[in-house]
């Protein structure tokens, strides 16, 4: 996918100005909000903390030993029958795939949603290769019929209104009109059945591979994932390396805040504990499951001080909680994923140059922070991407001599003072609309008149008062 | 937070940290400050030397700029007992973030977290520090607030009772919802400006569950979100407007008791 984060401002601009697109956001973002705060903390607020740092260690303790659990991980899924491989980036995952389609001869390949899939950009690999991908998760469906990419981590259409799913249906599936969700299910479950039945191979994604055990583990609320998984003979994950962790009793852990961070679930609908293919005295499930482990620059950031971002358990609360993503949707944020955990890893995946505006989409609210199940400290993370655009000249000549000529008029205060005076005399003479770059502000706002004196004058004048008095 | 460590303020001379806003363009909250503190016996001092807390540009990753004026702080507080601000965005810096900017600085390290444990935001200073809850004031008509919990001082510091509890506590002042209360009115410093569009787009929101409370004043602990907030509802001329809990609070203490006990 095309990253277009660098024109973050203006497509904020363009989303804010849609109010389909707001109407949207806000109901889906509220609704799962709202959810998210009943699930946590329906035993309490304590319990509901206590789950999110045992969350948060189990996945540090992952990734303090990531190198030894994926060795551990490949070695106990290969026992159990799955064939593991490793793709250094995204075209090498492709292209494997590319490959295992090949070998099989596979002509249709049906998808459960996965956002590694997107972050590669697997699907236009396929399709140019002249194989059939259907995104078989409703919200996937529909932006894979819109040729859009997801705006979200868990509900890729959420920027949608129901009345223009609608009219996607109508417009490439003939749908008879119909304003019932339930009837715009239905029919999508129909059209989808016989992709089920024709497909030659399954992808999903992964949402944790348990290193103890050898399993690839998937929570889901749309039976598609399950067939995707079970009706064709071969079934291929693509799962990033940071998706590993040590134990069973980890994954019982995890798989607690997951949904209710998420969907406000206690558990989703479905939970998948893939131990491999299918054994010779079972019936149905595919004959063949390969694992691609997809590092994808995973790895180079686990080397920097931002490796905690591969915490993250891609559940999209930090979405939800988040008033810029609340106002924005996911893709203004220009890449594959929005919200705070976007503007963390776009730039640590894609680049920052590539990815510049995004840690400055933030008003470091804390709110991301505070929902994360993992307790990823995002708006730290932000202010050290901020300092590294700055110390890479990135902040802007502009900024660069405002900020020295702020700090020096900070650290005396006879300038200090000095710079009150000249703001409020320019203030006088040019009016309340603040000049340059700062001519943003007031375009919304009305700035207030600075005052006659400033508080040190006050006190001055109080404590001379006071020494005549006494 | 972290407030059993804290060694107790009472007693103590306060040295006001009045913040670089508050000292240009809104010095009677200032004022506001010292008044309800010397109402409550504590002797104020303000150290002339201050300036800013270096704040806008580490939230910007001006992160050397922001620590030559953090180390002027340091300098300017130095003979400080106790260091009470009227913000809680300064006061996170102080405490939240000045010992990691000086955490490998050898000269700087210790004063650095020194500073940052003799460092409380007004309202908690006085209810966490002194315990005091009831400042026994009273306002000369029945009002109504609400209460718009600012980020940084709710999130890094876990403010928010103590300003509820002070106002609440005040005669002729009732407490009222504010929808989203702790939901960004969409400032974030620099953000405002880089982001105009997006920071107003919050700051609509905002203004729209301030429209829709009961109250008339909307009390918040930051006059930068406040500027914010006001310079968006006087934009869009309305009635409503938020006040720095101090101002709130020293209004009642024309009518207030002259005795504060401990509580």
């Amino acid at each position: 996918m095309k990253v277009d984060s660098n024109n973050f401002i203006s497509l904020a601009e363009i989303a804010i100005d849609n109010p389909n697109l707001q109407e949207a956001i806000t109901k889906g973002t509220n609704n799962a909000f709202d959810k998210r705060q009943l699930a946590m903390f329906a035993d309490g607020r304590a319990h509901g903390e206590a789950m999110r740092q045992q969350a948060a260690e189990a996945k540090r303790r992952a990734l303090r030993q990531l190198p030894e659990l994926l060795e551990k991980a490949e070695n106990m899924m290969t026992e159990n029958g799955f064939i593991v491989k490793w793709a250094v980036d995204g075209n090498e995952a492709n292209q494997m795939v590319l490959d295992i389609i090949r070998e099989h001869g596979v002509q249709t390949v049906t998808k459960s949603k996965s956002m590694l899939t997107e972050e590669i950009g697997l699907n236009p690999v396929l399709e140019a290769s002249d194989v059939r991908v259907v995104e078989t998760d409703l919200g996937e469906y529909i932006i894979q019929l819109n040729n859009e990419p997801p705006s979200h981590i868990i509900a890729p259409v959420l920027h949608r209104t129901k009345a223009e799913i609608r009219d996607i249906f109508v417009r490439e599936l003939n749908m008879t009109p119909t304003d019932d969700a339930g009837e715009m299910v239905a029919f999508a479950r129909d059209k989808l059945r016989s992709d089920f039945v024709n497909s030659d191979m399954g992808i999903s994604g992964g949402n944790f591979i348990i290193a103890e055990t050898g399993s690839l583990a998937l929570v889901m609320n749309e039976g598609n994932g399950r067939m995707c998984m079970s009706l064709p003979k071969v079934h291929v994950a693509l799962v990033g390396i940071e998706k590993v962790i040590e134990s069973l009793d980890d994954y019982a852990t995890l798989t607690q805040v997951l949904p209710r961070s998420g969907t406000g679930q206690n558990m989703t609908v479905y939970t998948n504990i893939i131990n491999g293919p299918s054994r010779p005295d079972e019936d149905g499930g595919p004959e063949i499951v390969y694992i691609i482990l997809v590092d994808n620059g995973r790895s180079d950031i686990y080397a920097t001080d931002y490796a905690e971002a591969l915490a993250c358990i891609r559940c999209g609360a930090c979405q939800n909680a988040c008033p810029v993503y609340r106002s924005t949707g996911g893709h203004a944020y220009g890449w594959v994923y929005g919200g705070p955990i976007g503007a963390v890893i776009t730039p640590l995946l894609v680049g920052l140059d590539e990815a510049s505006p995004l840690p400055y989409a933030s008003s470091l609210c804390g709110s991301c922070k505070q929902v994360c199940p993992v307790d990823i400290d995002l708006p730290r993370m932000l202010l050290d991407l901020r300092h590294d655009l700055v110390e890479k000249g990135n902040g802007g000549r502009v900024w660069q001599l405002g900020m020295n000529a702020w700090a020096f008029g900070n650290v005396s205060p006879m300038r200090f003072e000095l710079g009150g005076r000249v703001a409020r005399l320019g203030q006088k003479v040019v009016g309340n609309n603040l000049p340059g770059v700062l001519g943003k502000w007031t375009k919304y706002r009305d700035f207030p008149d600075f005052a006659p004196k400033s508080f040190r004058q006050m006190w001055r004048e109080r404590e001379k008062g006071s020494d005549h008095n006494g | 937070m972290g407030l059993l460590e804290r060694e107790s303020p009472k007693g103590k001379r306060a040295s006001l940290f009045v913040t670089c806003i508050v000292d240009m363009v809104y010095p009677g909250t200032g004022m506001s400050v010292v008044d309800i503190l010397e109402h409550v016996g504590v002797k104020v001092d303000f150290p002339m030397e201050q300036t800013c807390c270096g704040q806008p540009a580490f939230n910007s990753g001006y992160q050397g700029d922001s620590k030559t004026v953090a180390k002027h702080f340091l300098k300017a507080f130095k003979n400080a007992e106790v260091i009470v601000t009227p913000s809680g965005s300064c006061c996170a810096m102080v405490r939240h973030e000045y010992p990691t900017l000086f955490a490998d600085d050898p000269e700087w390290a210790a004063e650095a977290q020194r500073v940052a444990s003799i460092t409380w935001e007004f309202t908690e200073f006085i209810v966490d520090g002194l315990g005091i809850t009831d400042l026994g004031l009273e306002l000369p008509a029945r009002q109504e607030f609400a209460f718009h919990d600012a980020c940084h001082g709710m999130r890094l510091l876990g403010l928010g009772d103590a300003s509820r509890t002070l106002v609440g506590n005040v005669k002729n002042a009732d407490v009222v919802d504010l929808k989203d209360s702790d939901v960004c009115c969409g400032f974030g410093g620099l953000f405002s400006v880089k982001m105009a569009d997006v920071s107003n787009a919050m700051l609509t929101k905002k203004m729209a569950c301030i429209n829709d409370s009961e109250a008339k004043t909307i009390i918040t602990g930051d006059v930068s979100c406040m500027t914010q907030m006001n310079g968006g509802l006087s934009r869009h001329e309305s009635s409503k407007r938020v006040r720095h809990v101090a101002d709130v609070l020293a209004e009642g203490l024309k009518l207030a008791k002259k005795e504060v006990g401990d509580s």
